[in-house]
């Protein structure tokens, strides 16, 4: 009876070890979900931070740097001081500080560091580091904040911050993490790759209360940091500086490009703020409190903000219909009131007494022959087709859609088609007195800022512009920045019809906008006011300089401000005065400006 | 007196040698739970627990020859009064020894201190041997069952009053021996399905499938014998019981200390609470489960190194083995231990006389369920109990109790062609 029980045994003991072995083997080589969660274990990888890029301006100067600012940490296990008063006079610390960051850091962990005091700046760093090496426990942890020496160009340069859940979402390259910094706006944020370099990581094995052990497999695995690369703005800081502060007080924006090649020399959007107050540990309190503002300081006003073009747009009327051959200088049109307002000048006029003028009328009847071209006996049917047509050459002076400036967030303004009116109106049921407000740069037509900037620049440069943007030189190579900025893009009009335009826009100076004169510096400028349902009109001008050669080209809209020859001309004067003599004759003029009461 | 000129080469060598291979590789993987990579200590260095081992080790060998050069009559003769010794010896460790974590488990002077409960098991082994060899001793007599149950269950009772259920239970595998010295087979399946239904009751969230499912196969089994009120009657009766019994066992474990209860339910959700009751199986799954097909090397372990694992150099032993030389080492150790186990079933069956068949099967019934339970408590098989890994955990007490038990068979063993057969 018993004689088969050994082999039972024999075949418990063999079940015994079989499944052990099964079992080893689920969990040892089938399943390798255990091998990550001991390396989750003990393997802790810490990121070495790579110094973000810097930014300067084009004339060198720096705009933006990493300032390094330090955080006394403290491991309670391995910390004890002998002569307290003079720890506290060396460190500068009240005692019940230190008792309680000191009791804090007890109760977090008496083996893993714990902050002591935060935040030493490099002066107070510089006194404690060689105090630092008599008390154990103690070492510094180095972080650093963006810095702006001069507390410019908030909008353009943007800030940094923690990258949100959507935007780790989007990150196909897994190279953030959570609480990784990034370009959150402006160049910060366009050139974000650019500037943040290239994360550093370091493998280091701890045991099961996080004590450090050493580096993971002697550092075999570590990668060093790379700084991020170092950017050159277009930016002029001189010019930049004196534009906020000409529009301090002020909503509206200033936008000023070099024509030659579309580099942004000043970006003002006012109301602004010190981008210092980003940085660092006010950044929450400081962002919450500018985004609650009525005054709306986060609005990036001149590639965010709408208005229609006005008066100014007459001359991109003129342009298109003299490369068409429907005008020509000597068309003359009589300033016939009955068709649309127009203020007191010699009537009728010819196409430079139009621009200089600014004369409703002509414009009314220059545009009707730009859309009625008689290609359609209907004149439904032919208000379409020509408004199409003349939309295509519009949209060439970079209206009707984005620029492509390295920005975050640019708006594209309105140039509207024949749709928009099929839309409202319904198909063959609009025509010419439908759409003539139009032909002065009013109705569905709507620019931003950078738009008119830039058609300023086209004035000057004679029918071409490259697209603006704010980057010079990427590591100090002016090749690398995006080639979009380097293509020269044509509007289509005929350079010798620019130069009617040109002599108009400088006479035009005088009898709209003699604030903006300058001794023996020829502007060529035009006043626009864009009219403002909710208020008080907005002051708008445009202008470049000097005429023969010019440098600049700027536009400038100062909101609520009535009439463009009056804050929006004289701003812009100033402006074109400090980039071009580098200072100012005219105290008086700069005191108006700055007094910010236009009603004369 | 010939028993001493024994001649060297009746000693079954595997034997020995698998003893030393476990032994060795224990001691080089205590190193390895306790090596610090910043602070590194020679492995014979006695500051630390792998030169203490090597002290151990080297008294091992010392109890070794002693038992090889003692009288092969001298076990059966002392069996008892060596039983009676150790049950003095538990019954005066509550009062006399030193308090751990609500446990009295040593006794002793100064740093050198027993564990009584470890030694009493080649006592109680000694002692059934002796009781068992009596001619006539019939386990399928329920007289005979009881004085054998009495002799076991008596250490049982004083390590339950340490208490110590882990090594309270060991003394169950003595079962084992049971069993091949024919206890009635009825028990075991008896046993088997009781074990087979607490842990389903346990298992299963909800006792009602379980009561559902025992009542359809109550209903099958109606169905398809013979019909006869009797039968049903008796089915009816044993499922009955079955359900009841499903339904009483949550309250007999809500009845346990907490800490039992909760080793009980990490059991069946490691998940439960892994940084609480579930941390040591959990850590210890992850130290052996990353150890892979080859392991991560020699001391290059960093869950055991870096103290993930309580316990490592004592009864969680076996996860430095898993993790730093993975399957394989694992595949090397439990085959050293099955070819053990193996040729302790062919040792003890040529035994020629019933007091060496049986303290064999003793000797082979407590180290299979040491090593079962050790290991399958470290893969999360078995609720975690503190019974340590023959040969290869740190301690002294453990060692040489182990080294005792294994070496008075391997004695018994050399010494068999001096016995007079008494197998009938």
């Amino acid at each position: 009876m018993n004689d088969k029980r050994p082999f039972v045994i024999i075949i418990v003991i063999s079940l015994v070890g079989l499944v052990l072995l099964t079992k080893l083997f689920m969990i040892q080589v089938m399943d390798d979900s255990f091998t990550r969660r001991a390396e989750r274990n003990a393997i802790q990888r810490v990121v070495d931070h790579p110094y973000r890029g810097l930014i300067y301006d084009r004339n060198g100067e720096l705009l933006v740097y990493n300032n390094p600012i330090f955080d006394l940490m403290v491991v309670p296990k391995e910390f004890s001081v002998k002569d307290t008063a003079k720890f506290l006079s060396i460190f500068g610390i009240e005692k019940e500080d230190l008792v309680t960051a000191y009791n804090a850091a007890k109760k977090y962990s008496s083996v893993k560091p714990s902050p002591l005091i935060k935040q030493i700046s490099s002066t107070d760093f510089a006194k404690i580091q060689d105090f630092l090496i008599d008390y154990p426990g103690l070492f510094i942890t180095t972080r650093s904040v963006r810095s702006y020496p001069t507390p410019i160009a908030a909008h353009a340069l943007g800030y940094i911050g923690e990258i949100n859940a959507r935007q780790l979402e989007r990150d196909s390259s897994d190279y953030y993490e959570q609480g990784d910094y990034v370009g959150l706006s402006g160049m910060e944020r366009f050139y974000e790759d650019e500037l943040r370099g290239q994360k550093g990581v370091k493998y280091k094995m701890v045991n099961v209360r996080g004590v450090d052990k050493g580096p993971f497999k002697d550092g075999a695995y570590d990668t060093a940091s790379v700084a991020g690369i170092n950017l050159t703005s277009t930016l002029d800081r001189e010019l930049q500086l004196y534009g906020e502060h000409l529009m301090e007080g002020k909503t509206g924006s200033v936008v000023a490009i070099e024509p030659k090649t579309g580099e942004i020399l000043a970006m003002i959007s006012a109301p602004f703020y010190d981008p210092n107050e980003l940085t660092g540990a006010d950044f929450g309190k400081n962002y919450s409190i500018l985004n609650s503002m009525d005054s709306k300081p986060f609005l990036n006003r001149p590639v965010m903000a709408r208005y229609p073009p006005g008066s100014i747009f007459k001359i991109v009327q003129s342009l298109i219909g003299l490369q068409e051959g429907i005008l020509f200088p000597e068309t003359t049109f009589a300033c016939n009131r009955s068709l649309v307002a127009c203020h007191n000048h010699p009537s009728p006029v010819n196409l430079f007494g139009a621009i200089r003028n600014s004369c409703n009328p002509y414009y009314h009847q220059a545009f009707r022959r730009i859309i009625n071209q008689e290609i359609s006996s209907n004149t439904f049917k032919d208000t379409q087709i020509g408004l199409d047509a003349w939309r295509e050459k519009v949209m060439k002076f970079g209206l009707g859609g984005k620029l492509g400036v390295d920005m975050v967030g640019e708006y594209g303004g309105d140039v509207p088609s024949s749709k928009l009116y099929d839309r409202v109106y319904g198909e063959g049921r609009w025509k010419y007195s439908t759409i003539y407000s139009l032909s002065i740069g009013q109705g569905e037509l709507q620019v931003t800022p950078l738009q008119m900037a830039n058609l300023a620049a086209i004035f000057a440069n004679k029918g071409y512009y490259y697209t603006p943007h704010l980057i010079k030189a990427v590591d100090g190579d002016p090749t690398r920045i995006p080639a979009k900025f380097r293509i020269k893009n044509d509007v289509g009009v005929d350079p010798k019809h620019f130069d009617l335009i040109q002599d108009a826009m400088a006479e035009a100076l005088y009898g709209t906008a003699n604030r903006a004169i300058i001794q023996d510096l020829v502007i060529a400028g035009k006043t626009g006011t864009a009219q403002n349902p909710h208020g008080e009109d907005h002051s708008v001008f445009v202008a470049f300089a000097p005429k023969d050669d010019p440098k600049i080209a700027i536009a400038v809209y100062v909101e609520n401000a009535g009439w463009g020859g009056r804050a929006a001309a004289s701003t812009a004067s100033l402006m074109i005065e400090k980039y071009l003599r580098g200072q100012i004759t005219r105290p008086q003029l700069e005191e108006y400006v700055l007094a910010n009461n236009f009603i004369y | 007196m010939r028993s001493n000129d024994l001649p060297i080469s009746r000693v079954d060598w595997p034997t020995v040698l698998v003893y030393f291979a476990l032994v060795i590789i224990g001691w080089f993987n205590i190193y390895a739970a306790v090596f610090d990579g910043q602070a590194a200590k020679s492995i014979f260095d006695f500051s630390i627990n792998s030169g203490k081992q090597l002290v151990w080790i080297g008294a091992s060998v010392a109890i070794i020859l002693v038992i090889m050069a003692a009288d092969h009559r001298l076990f059966e003769n002392l069996a008892l009064p060596v039983y009676l010794f150790f049950l003095v010896l538990l019954l005066l460790t509550p009062f006399l020894g030193k308090e751990v974590n609500g446990q009295v488990l040593s006794i002793g002077v100064g740093s050198f201190r027993i564990q009584p409960g470890e030694f009493a098991k080649f006592a109680t082994a000694l002692a059934l041997a002796k009781v068992m060899e009596r001619p006539n001793f019939d386990l399928s007599q329920t007289k005979n069952q009881l004085i054998a149950l009495g002799v076991m269950m008596a250490p049982v009772i004083l390590i339950l009053l340490q208490p110590d259920t882990g090594t309270a239970m060991v003394y169950f595998a003595l079962f084992i021996m049971f069993y091949r010295e024919g206890f009635p087979q009825r028990y075991y399946i008896l046993g088997l399905g009781f074990i087979a239904l607490s842990l389903l009751a346990l298992g299963i969230e909800n006792n009602l499938y379980l009561a559902i499912g025992i009542g359809l196969i109550f209903l099958l089994l109606v169905s398809i014998g013979k019909r006869s009120w009797k039968r049903t009657l008796v089915f009816g009766a044993i499922a009955l019981v079955m359900i009841g019994y499903s339904y009483s066992i949550d309250f007999v474990v809500s009845k346990l200390p907490p800490h039992q209860q909760n080793r009980i339910m990490v059991l069946f959700n490691p998940d439960l609470d892994p940084l609480g009751v579930g941390w040591n199986v959990t850590q210890s799954k992850i130290a052996i489960g990353s150890g892979g097909f080859l392991g991560k090397g020699y001391l290059q372990g960093t869950q055991t190194k870096f103290d993930f694992v309580p316990e490592q150099h004592t009864d969680f032993i076996f996860c430095t083995l898993g993790e730093e030389f993975g399957w394989l080492g694992s595949l090397v150790v439990i085959g050293l231990f099955m070819t053990l186990l193996y040729r302790l079933v062919v040792m003890a069956e040529r035994q020629k006389t019933r007091f060496a068949r049986v303290y064999g099967y003793s000797v082979l019934s407590i180290i299979l369920f040491h090593f079962m339970i050790n290991i399958s408590m470290t893969i999360g098989l078995f609720p975690v109990v503190g019974i340590p890994l023959p040969f290869f955990s740190y301690g002294g007490s453990s060692l040489w109790s182990f080294t005792i038990l294994l070496f008075i068979f391997i004695k018994m063993d050399a010494s068999r062609s001096q016995q007079l057969g008494r197998l009938g």
